[in-house]
């Protein structure tokens, strides 16, 4: 019989092992799913993790996309593995990254034409209050009326997404598009796109705030009194109480910092890789920061890792998509399936298996 | 010679770093109320586990009535004829006693019949309970009551009781004792486990003692002083607290008629609680448990918040601020949960440090914590304290029981507080740990600053208080000088009787 026992202390060395066993499990797990869909499971794999850093064939494109793709992860893992760490579970980053980027969008279109160098910091402002002002209603409803932010932070992604829609069909669809739905192109617009800083590395300015809020996230987790007190009031609510701290104000600026970050990187992406608001123009970043944030074990170092991980296997997933005609929808699974074995795993940093046998020792 | 019920042959067990039983042999006979002693971390507990199926021993065999006995589960223990009472309830607050009986039974019968047969076994065992009553409502020892209950139900012949008494008034513990012995004349034995020596001399017919693990000793109770019983625990000299008379200073804490909601539905509201405390006293709250000393403590460590003026700090209103500008005058606390809210379970003691020393040992600057500091004044408390522990890097739930609030109490005493505030300081500690608490909080009011001591224990109240107060339903009665006052008064007080004892006096 298999027994749990647990440790006198969290074992720190399954707290590294976990991770990179979560990512072995779900190459196996993938590759048999991979073999089910009747395609080559090795193929495939390597496709996912090898092929866009390696192969001659598609390395020269894919590789800038790593930092492109990352970029938003690890901008908005940051964001919430703070809060995480804190107990507040925002799981709406996918509408706080939609309306950033609405009010990121929405600056630039007002300023079109015009040149100016003040134009993008002013779109950079607006995604991040964007982004904030959608995070700060489960966080005042939760403060004011105990209600779930859970539940309101996620069903607020799918009123975020209609007003998407809202805005790409109407007020912000281009006027000189022929009617057809999207914005103008704001990545052509010389005054608020957001290209690549360094040519041919996919490295944009929302790459930039990424690495900046990663050293932040660190410094206050790790130096700050602040960021004790967050993962204080997620350990022991009591005790931080206790030493002072205030709940409602951390569930106000945890929700905030990560809406923010989420906003910012919304508006990051509309105005370089997205090109534009469109109705389709959300692609999931948000979700996939939260397995981001716990595959790095809500550690800014560890998500930076992460955030390259799981951008690798969105771009090596479309390799895989159009070269063996994976569905897409075995990509997400293969995806989920790595928070899932993480999860799992997560039980041996606490607890260690014991065989036993049924009679008396 | 007659077979034991339950024979008990070199248990060992292991844990990493730790032999928490070291090859332990005793004999629990039929009609026995046997004692088992021990400072925490003794091996007490590990050994009452491995009886009751909770932890499985590394080598070593039991007999139960002559037959071999291995349980891999409590549920196997209880079908065998055993029960426990833990000393942490295991109750819902909001469901109702025969529910909370149900619940923890491996086969209930339906609800109504149960209640029936508790009130039958309340009867008969003197245990008055109500099976309708919700359990939130309940003082400590009714709650003790369902526990007991619960286990009188599965008839069993051996009863395993982990610290009774902590939680009880002493009239509440006279009604548990006479249950005990009834248990005893029906045959039944009783594996008691206390800190409490009195109580252990009084009621238990054998004692075996445990020291780190191993049988430093058996001895019939009846024939030992209770200090001699503490020696053999403790293996040196123990050291008794003193506390030489003084005159008192000027008013540091000052309470105001200080009412307060309790938060929570089964708490209990503040009202009008008064009170002042001098410079170099102490004053003894006492009170049967959930007669409103956690809100109390919340309201003095500002948790909870008042009218400005319902507590002050050297005459400076503090009630509406929050605990860390009370930390700043001067008033700390010390609550009475170590894990969870005097401290982090999951954290360091040195991040354990910082909860409260923050501010005061400067061990944050500009809002910048200085680890090296920090981890500084954690050893400094585990020094000075005699924490055991390798070092402040542990996480605090590693720590025993005692351990734990022997640093919880240092890192508060260490930042020479004005006001000490501390909640059962001494529930679940071993005899010598406590008497280095209680010697602590002495030496501190010896230097002139104000403690209040909350505890349920009367005994260390009266030894270590100067004055006396009672916590009943929320109100607090007039303090009163320990010095000159009776049981009687004692008892009349926590009844709630604030005139009968100045009848007396």
């Amino acid at each position: 019989m298999l027994r749990l026992e647990k440790r006198p202390q969290p074992s720190a060395a399954w707290g590294w092992a976990t991770p990179v066993l979560a990512v072995g499990l779900t190459m196996i797990a993938g590759g048999i799913l991979f073999a089910a869909l009747g395609k080559d499971p090795f193929a495939a794999i390597k496709m996912i993790f090898w092929d866009p850093l390696f192969s001659p064939q598609f390395a020269a494109f894919s590789r800038p996309q790593l930092l492109v793709k990352a970029g938003p992860l690890i901008l908005i893992a940051v964001g919430l593995a703070i809060g995480f760490r804190a107990g507040i579970w925002n799981i709406g980053a996918e509408g706080q990254y939609i309306i950033g980027a609405i009010c990121g969008a929405a600056v630039a279109l007002a300023f079109f034409p015009a040149p100016g160098w003040y134009i993008f910091p002013l779109m950079v402002i607006a995604g991040a209050f964007g982004g904030w002002a959608w995070a700060m209603i489960p966080a005042i409803l939760k403060t004011r009326f105990n209600t779930n932010e859970i539940l309101v932070s996620l069903l607020l992604v799918y009123v975020a997404e209609k007003i998407l829609a809202a805005m790409a069909t109407g007020r912000m669809r281009n006027p000189d598009g022929a009617g057809f739905p999207g914005s103008r192109n704001i990545a052509q617009y010389p005054a608020a796109s957001n290209l690549e800083i360094i040519a041919g590395t996919g490295m944009h300015w929302g790459v930039v705030a990424a690495f900046i809020a990663v050293i932040f996230a660190y410094v206050m987790l790790h130096r700050h009194m602040l960021g004790y007190h967050v993962q204080l009031a997620g350990q022991a609510p009591r005790a931080a109480r206790f030493a002072g701290v205030a709940p409602s104000r951390l569930v106000v600026l945890c929700l905030g910092f990560s809406g923010a970050l989420a906003g910012l990187a919304g508006l990051f992406e509309v105005a370089g890789p997205a090109r534009m608001i469109s109705i389709d123009f959300n692609v999931g970043y948000g979700f996939t920061a939260i397995i981001v944030a716990f595959l790095g074990r809500l550690h800014p170092v560890g998500i930076v890792l992460a955030g390259l991980l799981m951008a690798l296997t969105y771009i090596g997933g479309e390799i895989a998509q159009f070269m063996l005609g994976l569905p897409a929808a075995s990509i997400q699974v293969f995806q989920g399936m790595l928070l899932f074995f993480l999860l799992a795993l997560d039980v041996l940093s606490n607890y260690r298996v014991r065989l036993s046998r049924a009679e008396a020792a | 010679m007659t077979t034991p019920l339950l024979a008990i042959d070199g248990i060992t067990k292991t844990y990493p770093g730790v032999v928490a039983n070291s090859d332990v042999s005793f004999d629990i006979g039929r009609g026995e109320i046997h004692a088992l002693l021990g400072e925490n971390g003794a091996g007490k507990s590990t050994l009452v586990k491995a009886i009751y199926g909770l932890v499985r021993p590394d080598s070593g065999a039991m007999r139960w009535q002559g037959r071999p006995y291995a349980p891999a589960a409590p549920h196997e223990a209880r079908a065998a004829g055993v029960a426990m009472v833990f000393q942490h309830f295991s109750l819902f607050d909001a469901l109702d006693v025969a529910e909370n009986v149900a619940l923890g039974m491996d086969n209930p019968p339906p609800l109504r019949r149960l209640a029936a047969q508790i009130r039958t076994v309340s009867r008969d065992y003197g245990l008055p309970l109500d099976p309708g009553q919700l359990v939130g409502d309940l003082s400590a020892g009714q709650r003790q009551r369902v526990e007991i209950i619960r286990c009188l139900l599965q008839d069993p012949q051996l009863l395993i009781m982990d610290e009774p008494t902590s939680v009880l008034t002493p009239q509440e513990v006279e009604i548990l004792f006479r249950t005990l012995r009834q248990l005893r004349a029906e045959g039944r034995s009783i594996l008691y486990i206390s800190h409490k020596l009195e109580e252990i001399r009084g009621l238990c017919d054998k004692a075996t003692v445990l020291r780190l693990g191993k049988v430093v000793g058996r001895c019939d109770p009846r024939q030992k002083t209770a200090r001699e019983l503490a020696e053999m625990m403790v293996g040196t000299k123990l050291h008794q607290p003193e506390r030489p008379a003084h005159a008192p200073g000027e008013v540091l804490l000052e309470v105001k008629a200080l009412s307060l909601r309790s938060p929570s539905p089964f708490g209990t509201s503040l009202k009008e609680v008064s009170v002042a405390v001098h410079a170099g006293e102490i004053l003894g709250i006492g009170g049967v448990a959930g007669n409103g000393q956690d809100e109390l403590l919340a309201a003095l460590s500002g948790e909870l918040r008042a009218p400005p003026g319902a507590v002050s700090v050297r005459g400076e209103s503090v009630g509406h601020m929050g605990p860390n500008v009370r930390r700043a005058l001067g008033l700390l606390c010390a609550p009475e949960e170590r894990l969870g809210h005097a401290a982090a379970p999951e954290m360091s003691l040195t991040e354990n440090a910082l909860l409260t020393g923050a501010w005061r040992q400067k061990l944050v600057n500009r809002g910048f914590i200085d680890w090296t500091r920090a981890r500084g004044f954690a050893e400094a408390v585990i020094r000075r304290f005699d924490v055991r522990t390798p070092g402040p890097h542990v996480v605090a739930r590693a720590l025993s029981g005692g351990n734990l609030q022997k640093f919880v109490i240092g890192r508060e005493i260490l930042q020479r507080p004005e006001v000490l505030v501390v909640n059962q300081p001494t529930w679940g500690v071993d005899a010598a740990a406590a008497a280095a608490i209680r010697q602590a909080l002495m030496d501190l009011a010896e230097g002139g600053a104000a403690v209040v001591v909350i505890s349920q224990d009367l005994d260390e109240l009266l030894e270590i208080a100067d004055s006396f107060a009672a916590l009943n339903a929320g109100r607090l009665t007039a303090k009163r000088p320990v010095r000159g006052l009776t049981l009687d008064q004692v008892g009349l007080m926590l009844g709630g009787a604030d005139e009968a004892g100045d009848a007396a006096a």
